[in-house]
């Protein structure tokens, strides 16, 4: 990198400094294009599907794919392709919905446990506990209490995502934490909100998107099973994970209605977990140099 | 090194302890009345009474977390309300088939995932390193209950080659099996890759090579072993989500495994086995975490030089990514 790329880079902000490397990853940037055209199609749903998502039309039951149904019907003569986009709208929403929250209770505690060190063992010895137990037996155990329901799973998702978010960005926040800026920053009289949201979140925000992408993979694959073995999303509607499990008596008479479902988890999944690795190449500081 | 294995043996216990207190709690709030659950809807008030006498559930919060945890370190955890048997039988029972399912996959998942990632670290940018970063992606983003449906329609629909459910021979398990080993191999793949790429430019390596070693030796001993830790807490972590996350699986293959076993219970409202079975898996976790930890320092003699010089390092795991 020459002399003027470096000076040209000094005034980006940490933000603009991901965009920037990312758009050099052709790769990830395809993966990006995929997540926002899938929510896209989440949004617009009504308007993109060729069919009723619910119209149940019994002449046209467990159809093959064709070009009437490009995907099939299942076991109600219901359109494959339109339930999958449609599902694209639980799928997506739980997806976003719990990583956006997680990663703002988790990022919340994770700087309060760097900057507060009175509350720092408390804090992260509770979440430790947390990541030590197997996530889905942690998942069925708080759903058992809670109750079957959208709701639920989400609370439920959303505790188990949550301690990552706050291990990163308390180790971020630790080392930021002690550099000159932050002494300035007290010198000059700024109070701990302003030093915490100002100074040391926008400088530990590399890694934590990071998570946010490879996170959501997590949680769509999550939801999913949860959904898979009943304990999330409820019949009738289309989620993907359901639709699985619907078609599994089908599996012989009727491959596609289980396993296209599972293509779109997969496309799902894997663009976000491609993203968060192009993500992380593009803020590895010692792939930078 | 024996003052360190008592130490975490300590700390062992009392995460064990926090955790039965927290997953205690969490069941505590669970609305009914578990008398009404073991005798059914229309229970007389005086059984009801009985019930709570002889279990003590009018007891407060306080009480009844101790006699659980004191009746847990006796290997007591309740009776289910389905079989009126003890959870611990219970749990004894399915615990085989689970240890089978996640004990194979692992090593499955070890012998793949270690020896591709291997090659590709060895070979990185090549036509092989490309292709199977991709497969090993695919798989880490794939269900597993997916998985095991594709090999369920090509294996036994399809093939005929293998039965689909049940769990009667040795045949039965090979796919169960197969479903799990590859996708945690793609994990421990991508982890056995970057581990090695971060060593295999080391000055030691090149030094290796320059003494004339063999190719073979110089990644073995000298790569691979500095890169076992990461690879070891990968593996660690597949493991301890394999005892109770193998529930997918076992839903699509019919197998009688513990994750299947809770599932059941929840769905029947029958809480002492879902608390017992919680707190099961939870220590068999955390014995695991100890073996993994333990390992490190078999492994690297600098860790093991630490435990014996000064206080040990938090654990660093870390949290599969």
């Amino acid at each position: 990198m020459s002399l003027k790329d470096s000076l040209n880079r000094r005034g980006n902000s940490p933000m603009k400094d991901v965009w920037r490397k990312l758009k050099m990853n052709r790769w990830a940037m395809i993966s990006l294009v995929v997540v926002v055209l899938l929510v896209i199609a989440a949004i617009f749903a009504p308007y993109i599907t060729p069919y009723d998502y619910a119209k149940q039309d019994y002449a046209n039951v467990l159809k093959s794919p064709s070009m009437e149904h490009p995907f099939g019907t299942d076991n109600f003569g219901r359109d494959v392709l339109s339930r999958i986009i449609y599902g694209s709208r639980y799928t997506v929403f739980i997806g976003l919905g719990c990583i956006t929250i997680s990663s703002i209770l988790g990022v919340s505690l994770g700087l309060i446990a760097a900057y507060f060190s009175k509350l720092d063992n408390i804090i992260m010895r509770t979440l430790d506990i947390i990541i030590g137990m197997p996530t889905m037996t942690l998942l069925m155990c708080i759903i058992a209490v809670l109750g079957v329901n959208i709701t639920n799973m989400i609370i439920a998702l959303c505790v188990t995502s949550i301690p990552n978010f706050a291990r990163i960005a308390r180790a971020q926040a630790l080392t930021v934490k002690n550099q000159e800026f932050i002494e300035a920053a007290i010198a000059i009289g700024a109070d701990d909100k302003r030093i915490v949201l100002k100074h040391i979140l926008p400088n530990s925000i590399a890694p934590i998107i990071v998570e946010f992408s490879l996170g959501a993979s997590q949680i769509v694959l999550l939801s999913a099973s949860l959904s898979f073995i009943g304990m999330g999303v409820q019949p009738p509607t289309p989620e993907w994970g359901l639709m699985i499990s619907a078609g599994r008596p089908y599996l012989r008479s009727a491959w596609f209605m289980s396993i296209i479902p599972g293509l779109a988890i997969i496309l799902l999944t894997f663009v976000l977990n491609y993203l968060g690795d192009g993500l992380r190449d593009a803020l590895d500081p010692r792939l930078n140099k | 090194m024996v003052k360190y294995v008592l130490r975490r043996l300590i700390s062992m216990f009392l995460v064990l302890l926090a955790s039965v207190t927290i997953i205690f709690t969490l069941m505590y709030f669970v609305p009914g009345d578990p008398a009404i659950s073991l005798l059914g809807e229309g229970a007389t008030v005086e059984a009801v009474r009985d019930i709570h006498e002889k279990l003590g559930l009018d007891d407060p919060y306080i009480v009844r977390l101790g006699r659980y945890m004191w009746g847990f370190l006796h290997g007591d955890l309740g009776a289910s309300y389905r079989s009126k048997r003890p959870v611990f039988n219970e749990l004894l029972a399915r615990y085989p088939t689970t240890l089978t399912l996640s004990f194979g996959s692992t090593a499955l998942g070890v012998i793949i995932g270690v020896s591709v990632g291997i090659i590709s670290a060895v070979k990185q940018y090549s036509m092989f390193d490309r292709i199977f970063t991709t497969i090993s992606l695919f798989g880490a983003s794939a269900p597993s209950f997916w998985i095991a449906m594709v090999l369920v329609l090509l294996f036994s629909l399809w093939l005929g080659w293998l039965p689909a459910t049940g769990s009667y021979g040795i045949k039965y398990w090979i796919l169960p099996v197969f479903t799990l080993g590859l996708q945690c191999s793609a994990s421990i793949m991508r982890m056995t890759r970057s581990s090695m790429l971060e060593v295999i430019r080391q000055d030691y390596v090149r030094t290796a090579r320059a003494k004339g070693q063999s190719e073979l030796n110089v990644i073995v001993n000298h790569a691979l072993r500095n890169a076992l830790i990461p690879i070891l807490t990968t593996v660690g972590i597949k493991l301890c989500g394999f005892l109770g996350g193998a529930v997918l699986v076992e839903t699509v293959f019919a197998l009688p495994g513990l994750g299947k076993f809770i599932l059941d219970s929840v769905t029947f409202q029958d809480y002492p086995v879902v608390q017992g079975g919680v707190v099961w898996i939870c220590l068999n976790c955390i014995v695991i975490t100890f073996l993994v930890d333990l390992l490190y320092g078999l492994v690297d003699p600098r860790i093991r030089s630490m435990y014996e010089i000064k206080k040990p390092q938090r654990s660093q795991s870390s949290g599969g990514h």
